[in-house]
């Protein structure tokens, strides 16, 4: 009931080093794989009781399924045989399993980070002896897994009832698209997670993820492939920003546009992003931390 | 009596909007999130048409008023009514009670509780770009035609909130449906932007013409430029959106009714 006149308190968090130093000595490496092991198993566990939420995004997915196909489907029908590299197959695969990648990547998602960041409930994570990025990422993974059987099986089932697909003609194909689903979720975590970060500064990151609701959409691959902008401009996409390493690259991998080789090259475009953002989210949170205000009480 | 209804709607309004641009850095990233929305629209149209040159036997210009219709229609319901989708939690936590208890419509009250003031960038964006298109298709100036390209952005927002309220409505019989309206709202714009040639014959009847989608921007579009339809319906067709529009609010209100009286409180 700290009432107006009271100013918040201002709370220095130890810097990591500081925190490692407390932390208890048998904090080995081997104990604190098995506590993210934990910690994912927990997040598939979670995301497993929300059955009826499950299903209702299936379906919405389903949905925008058939109407995103519908439009890719009206462009072939205007007369060419293929449109910015991919035929009809190639198309209903990337449309199709790109449905199923919006709940594996989890595209959308509520900001929870950025409402414990304003709430302060935050301050659990981080009173936590493990890495507050690390163990975010771990539950995400753990989550990822779980939509992964749900939610990307759903979308891909009924679009391979209605139309047909394209199946990969390499067995590579399918190790290498694993590969850039991880590679995906990944980025995708990174990125919802700076959205969210932006509350230690903003205190309400709702503008931070319209825009990037917005330009994950429409510059990430989900409405239409990155190709359908100039070779140019799709290939500064691609490397400059991480947004088609969430949607493109990985449905680029599974319908085999372009030679192997090029498709080895957006995986290491994947990777690079990986590295970068996840840097970028350390670097954010350690910050971040100097900045968090737990509302008084 | 009236006086003091409408009093109550307007402080209820005013304190929303004032809570809103509280967090003035947020504020303004949403308002340009929100024009941004009617940007990616009609980005999608260019982009697509970027690479054929018709889509389901129509060019750029009559798509481009389509997508206009249809996105200047859905941002008046969004910002109206847009976040009735929130009624889930109100249910859920049970607050919905508060709603109950006042002298004032339930669902009135919750469009003013939660007007999405952030949305007037879509709005404005929306109505350019009606313009725009117009001017770009060569539309013919006549004052019937006028009044009709008046007239359909308004009768498409009733069609698209008689939308909104009757999927939120889902919400009294199942509290857990998540996202699954959006099928039918963000879903409905994606599809109201296209002509309907362009999707299967069993989808086409589903939205086009069981839920009225072909009536926001199909057929005004089509009587606006003079175009013959490809599926043979009669030219008049165009002018039937306000009365599809009323139907559809009678028929969510209705819905809306007897969702209410299906709600029983949280319990706690």
């Amino acid at each position: 009931m700290a009432g107006r006149r009271f100013t918040p308190t201002w709370y220095r968090f130890p810097k990591r080093k500081d925190r490692r130093l407390n932390a208890e000595p048998a904090e080995s490496g081997a104990r604190l794989f098995r506590a993210y092991v934990a910690l994912a198993a927990a997040g598939f566990r979670r995301y497993a009781t929300y059955r009826q939420a499950t299903v209702a995004a299936v379906v919405t997915n389903t949905v925008f399924g058939f109407l995103r196909f519908a439009v890719l489907l009206a462009v072939l029908d205007a007369g060419a045989r293929t449109v910015a590299g991919y035929d009809e197959p190639q198309l209903a695969t990337f449309v199709w399993a790109g449905q199923g990648l919006i709940g594996v990547v989890l595209l959308w998602s509520l900001p929870d980070l950025a409402e414990r960041i304003r709430t302060g409930d935050v301050v659990t994570d981080l009173l936590r002896p493990i890495d507050p990025v690390w163990q975010l990422l771990a539950a995400d993974l753990g989550r990822a897994g779980y939509a992964v059987l749900t939610r990307f099986v759903g979308p891909v089932v009924v679009g391979a009832l209605v139309f047909h697909l394209y199946a990969p003609r390499r067995v590579l194909t399918y190790l290498l698209f694993v590969m850039s689903v991880v590679l995906a979720t990944i980025v995708c975590f990174g990125c919802r997670f700076l959205v969210n970060a932006a509350a230690y500064w903003l205190l309400d990151a709702r503008g931070p993820n319209t825009l990037w609701t917005l330009t994950s959409g429409i510059l990430g691959g989900l409405y239409f492939p990155v190709w359908f902008f100039p070779d140019a401009l799709a290939a500064v996409l691609i490397v400059a920003t991480p947004f088609p390493s969430v949607m493109q690259i990985p449905l680029d991998v599974l319908v085999e546009r372009g030679s192997l080789t090029l498709r080895l090259e957006l995986l290491g475009v994947q990777a690079a992003w990986v590295v970068g953002i996840l840097a970028l989210c350390q670097w954010v949170q350690a910050r971040g931390e100097r900045k968090l205000v737990i509302q008084g009480g | 009596m009236a006086d003091a209804t409408l009093a109550a709607y307007r402080h209820l309004l005013s304190a929303q909007v004032r809570s809103q641009t509280q967090y003035r850095a947020s504020f303004a990233a949403d308002v340009v999130g929100s024009v941004m929305f009617g940007v990616l629209d009609v980005m999608g149209v260019v982009v697509v048409f970027r690479v054929t040159p018709a889509l389901g036997g129509f060019g750029f210009a009559e798509v481009f008023l389509m997508t206009a219709l249809a996105g200047c229609a859905f941002a008046v319901a969004d910002l109206a009514v847009g976040n009735v989708e929130r009624l889930r939690q109100y249910v859920r936590s049970g607050l919905f009670d508060v709603l109950l208890v006042r002298p004032l419509s339930s669902l009135a009250q919750l469009a003013a509780m939660d007007v999405a003031s952030r949305r007037v960038g879509r709005l404005a964006f929306g109505v350019a770009m009606v313009v725009v298109a117009a001017a770009h298709a060569r539309m013919p100036v006549t004052p019937a035609r006028l009044g009709l390209l008046v007239a359909t952005p308004v009768a498409g927002a009733m069609i698209f909130g008689a939308i909104f309220v009757a999927t939120a409505t889902v919400a009294f019989w199942w509290i857990e449906s998540g996202e699954i309206a959006n099928g039918l709202t963000y879903g409905g714009l994606s599809f109201t932007q296209y002509p309907i040639t362009i999707y299967g014959a069993l989808f086409r009847r589903l939205f086009a013409y069981a839920i009225g989608f072909a009536f926001v921007a199909y057929y005004p579009t089509l009587a606006l430029l003079d175009r013959p339809d490809p599926l043979g319906a009669p030219a008049l067709l165009g002018y039937a959106s306000p009365a599809v529009a009323v139907s559809a609010v009678v028929a969510a209100a209705l819905i809306w009714r007897s969702g209410v009286r299906h709600y029983r409180s949280s319990g706690s």
